[in-house]
């Protein structure tokens, strides 16, 4: 049967119907509401390419069951800007020309948006430390780094 | 030259395809397909086939090499637009759609600006002095005296617009070889480090990959494959998977088995849940015996890679005389995001999205596997996850087509899962190199030999999976090329250095453990790894410094040049290797390799600093400084992006990988057992890059990856005096070495 699970995405409040609640959270985002931002990589939460803001913190949707999210607060790659009025940390990924194929950069973007948060001015050592479970097959990890730096000066 | 000549021109001009209305992703670079029916050529002869010139001014270029996540497109975009004299912005790209784009072969080998580029620079040299002439006609002043200013040709105070003069119609004139091109010293557009175009959607969540790609009315399938992968299948229990949400269908052809659902996740659920029972099949090689199985492997023939004097008898008469082996693992392209492909089938035509780096071959194999003509099979590429060579988005293309027949040719999208990717992507093959030079009693080098072995060819289409399995006669469309370098693997196995007797050969597999394909650099990555150590392991014994033995045996001023530009910007140290003051546990290291890449094209010359631990085997790699010579630079940031991604990348693979597999099938099938490079272990990256705006660009996707593994193993001796000559340098092997020396 059917079930309707209520989100708040992106600051919407969207109703969507599913066939297992137990579905996770990736599905209902890349499926149910056509959003980009989050990518399935690996499923088993080895990757980080999946990352979401939940409640403020990020966690990996492939893992987060669709149960525990009802009526908390996702944000996506998305809602943290657009090509017009990208986020700070977006727009640092874009100025040091942070990407080769770009499939990782939802999981680095949130990672170090989170980071940012807490700490003000990272070392590199704790950019590298914040971002080591978020895999980058092809060697970008360079330029993600110089964004979040960049970033940091802006956010 | 890798890559390849047409043999049969008339396959590829096959007088142009229908076009229909597809409403591709919107991408920055890949454009909105022309909408509408009207034919256009595909032609690799014609302007047209590249060039289109609409109403209003508007560029398009039809590229049949595609852009991997390599920035390719930004690249041919300014190529286009500074030939053309328009502005980046009124060029717009198509990619890999084989309806629209002429075939120039896969895309691999570094070769898409050098060969592809080149192409596409052609086309706009022949478009532009043909509107030059037309221009000259219709204002009647002298071609001479006119000038292109953003796409409208001026002069006598007169002018017309491109889009004036053809706009909205064919050029219908041949690619011209001896249309000028233009001076470099006049370009604005190429040699500038344009942005990516396809960053800011990226970066934002806007950019439709191959994966976000979505038509109406989309069912979603799985795969579930062989336990063992020769196994066969014996039965199927679809009771297992009767009341999962969303499950549609079993499909099972063969040793083929998928399910198809309304949902993905009804798809994964039904994938997961589905009880089939497979019979024993343990044929693979014990990995253990891996390097004894790959010297027993029956050869083909051997192609000897170069021949100088009389290497066996100056090797017996030489008074000195040293060898080694090396060898380097099954590797995994492993793509972040796993394959994905949707295919769907109306009235017998079959139409294909995929991130295949290869739609004109990929189309072959589809109108073979599914026994349909090859007008029938229209294949688009989208993006996707980078590749690095072929992994498994054709193959995953395969399955979505027997999926939607099955399902009377609905759209069926079809993305693999992680196990999926990491055990039934075609592996970069096991290869063994056998390393031989003698010395004279004044330290001179009389001989160097070496004997690879390498699987045979290794640039034909991979066998579909799905067509394998399903044991569907596919009997290959035969491709309209052959191939100028036809055994890559055996390509850069000559080495760049003067000796009075040299000779090497590669001995060619008949076969290879895996279905196997090509990785970044093959061939060329394992070839250079042997001769720039053992050019290393020769330096040492005869106590010369590694950079002075490499001078001294060089007769290539270009590359002279590169190594003394690397030498100047690592503040190299002349002094022989092994370091003679290394005392404690963690020893610093340096070490130096040198490539020129197909013995024809770009020179890379790279340092890499390193540490090693004695007591743990671990090796951090701290810094690589690389000089870069690719002739004409197109985007140097592009460039430099592309360069650091091949060291970091090899990092990972020379330190890391290994595709790991019992006697059944890979059983490295996550992230958790084959392991990659992290944030913490990358090191610095530093560029030096020789700009040669006069030359002909060079290809720059892979060259840099292959000094990677030498120059770590030759940093790793002069620290602690190891050598260390099979690829991954884990810690267990390092220890190993340190142990034995």
């Amino acid at each position: 049967m059917p079930t309707s699970i209520s989100l708040d995405i992106n600051g919407r409040a969207v109703t969507i119907e599913v066939d297992d609640p137990g579905m996770p959270l990736l599905y209902a985002l890349r499926d149910n509401l056509e959003l980009k931002g989050p990518r399935f990589g690996c499923g088993l939460g080895q990757c980080g390419t999946c990352a979401v803001f939940l409640d403020g913190e990020p966690v990996l949707s492939c893992e987060t069951a669709l149960t525990k999210v009802a009526n908390r607060k996702v944000v996506t790659l998305e809602g943290l800007g657009s090509p017009a009025k990208p986020s700070p940390v977006q727009q640092a990924f874009i100025d040091e020309q942070a990407a080769q194929c770009g499939y990782c950069l939802n999981g680095m973007i949130i990672q170090a948006t989170a980071l940012l948060s807490k700490t003000k001015n990272p070392t590199v050592p704790q950019i590298k430390k914040a971002l080591a479970d978020n895999l980058c097959r092809c060697g970008t990890h360079l330029r993600i780094i110089r964004a979040v730096q960049r970033a940091a000066q802006r956010v | 030259m890798l890559d390849f000549v047409s043999t049969r021109r008339d396959v590829l001009k096959t007088g142009g395809a229908l076009l229909v209305t597809f409403t591709l992703a919107e991408k920055a670079c890949t454009a909105l397909a022309q909408s509408g029916a009207r034919r256009k050529t595909v032609a690799s002869d014609e302007v047209d086939g590249f060039l289109s010139l609409d109403a209003e001014g508007q560029v398009t270029v039809y590229t049949g090499k595609v852009d991997l996540g390599t920035g390719l497109c930004t690249a041919l975009t300014q190529i286009a637009a500074e030939e053309l004299d328009v502005p980046l912005d009124r060029v717009r790209l198509i990619q890999g759609d084989t309806a629209l784009t002429p075939d120039q072969g896969p895309t691999w080998g570094s070769l898409s600006i050098q060969i592809g580029g080149m192409r596409i620079r052609q086309a706009a040299a022949t478009a532009r002095k043909a509107l030059v002439e037309m221009a000259a006609g219709h204002l009647g002043v002298s071609a001479t005296e006119l000038r292109i200013e953003n796409g409208t040709i001026r002069g006598g105070g007169k002018s017309i617009s491109f889009a004036g003069l053809v706009g909205g119609r064919t050029f219908s004139m041949k690619i011209d070889n001896d249309a000028p091109v233009k001076d470099p010293a006049s370009y604005t557009i190429v040699g500038k480090s344009a942005p990516r175009l396809d960053i800011p959607p990226k970066a934002t969540g806007r950019f439709t990959y191959m994966q976000d790609f979505r038509v109406t009315g989309m069912l979603h399938g799985r795969v579930i494959r062989p336990l063992a992968i020769g196994a066969s299948l014996e039965s199927v229990d679809e009771s297992s998977v009767a009341g999962v949400p969303g499950f549609l269908k079993v499909v099972r052809e063969g040793n083929f088995l998928g399910v198809v659902a309304t949902t993905e996740w009804g798809a994964v659920q039904a994938a997961r849940k589905l009880k089939a029972t497979w019979s024993k099949w343990a044929g693979l090689p014990e990995r253990a015996q891996i390097w004894e199985h790959v010297r027993a492997t029956s050869v083909n023939g051997d192609e000897v890679t170069s021949n100088v004097g009389n290497s066996l008898k100056a090797l017996g008469d030489a008074p000195k005389r040293i060898a080694a082996t090396y060898d380097f693992a099954l590797q995994t392209h492993g793509s972040i995001g796993p394959s994905c492909a949707v295919v769907e089938i109306n009235d017998g035509a079959v139409t294909c999205w995929s991130a295949s780096q290869a739609t004109h071959r990929l189309r072959r194999q589809l109108a073979a596997m599914m026994d349909v003509s090859l007008d029938n099979v229209h294949c688009l590429y989208i993006e996707g996850s980078g590749c690095y060579g072929r992994n498994g988005h054709e193959d995953a293309a395969g399955d979505a087509a027997l999926l939607s027949r099955a399902v009377g040719g609905r759209p069926v999208r079809v993305q693999w899962m992680r196990a999926d990717e990491h055990g039934w992507d075609p592996k970069g093959p096991p290869i063994l190199i056998d390393m031989r030079a003698g010395v004279d009693d004044k330290g001179r080098v009389m001989a160097w030999e070496s004997e690879s072995f390498v699987p045979e060819d290794g640039l034909g289409p991979v066998p579909l999976i799905a067509a394998t399995l399903a044991g569907v006669p596919a009997t290959p469309i035969t491709e309209p090329y052959r191939y100028n370098f036809p055994n890559v693997m055996a390509s850069n196995s000559a080495i760049p250095y003067t000796f009075p007797n040299i000779k090497t050969v590669a001995h060619l597999l008949a076969e290879a453990p895996f279905r196997w394909s090509w990785i970044r650099s093959p061939g060329r990555m394992q070839n250079t790894f042997a001769n720039e150590c053992f050019i290393d392991e020769l330096a040492a014994f005869v106590g010369a410094d590694p950079l002075h033995f490499r001078l001294r045996h060089l007769n290539d001023p270009r590359g002279a040049e590169l190594l003394r530009r690397l030498a100047v910007l690592a503040q190299w140290e002349n002094r022989p290797s092994p370091r003679k003051d290394s005392k404690g546990d963690v020893v610093s290291g340096r070490g130096m390799s040198y490539v020129k890449y197909d013995m024809v094209r770009t020179y890379v010359g790279a340092v890499a600093e390193i540490e090693v631990d004695r007591r743990t085997g671990e090796i951090r790699v701290e810094r690589f400084l690389v000089a870069h010579d690719c002739g004409q630079i197109i985007n140097p940031d592009g460039v430099k992006g592309q360069i650091e991604g091949n060291i970091i990348q090899t990092v990972s693979r020379t330190l890391k990988e290994e595709v790991l597999f019992d006697r059944s099938a890979v059983t490295s099938l996550h992230w958790a057992t084959y392991p990659i490079l992290t944030f913490p272990e990358v090191p610095d990256v530093i560029i030096e890059l020789i700009d040669r705006p006069n030359e002909k660009p060079w290809g720059v996707g892979e060259p840099a990856a292959t000094i990677v593994p030498s120059a770590i193993s030759n940093a790793v001796f002069d620290a602690i005096g190891v050598r260390l000559r099979s690829v991954p340098f884990t810690v267990a092997k390092v220890l190993m070495a340190i142990e034995r020396h």
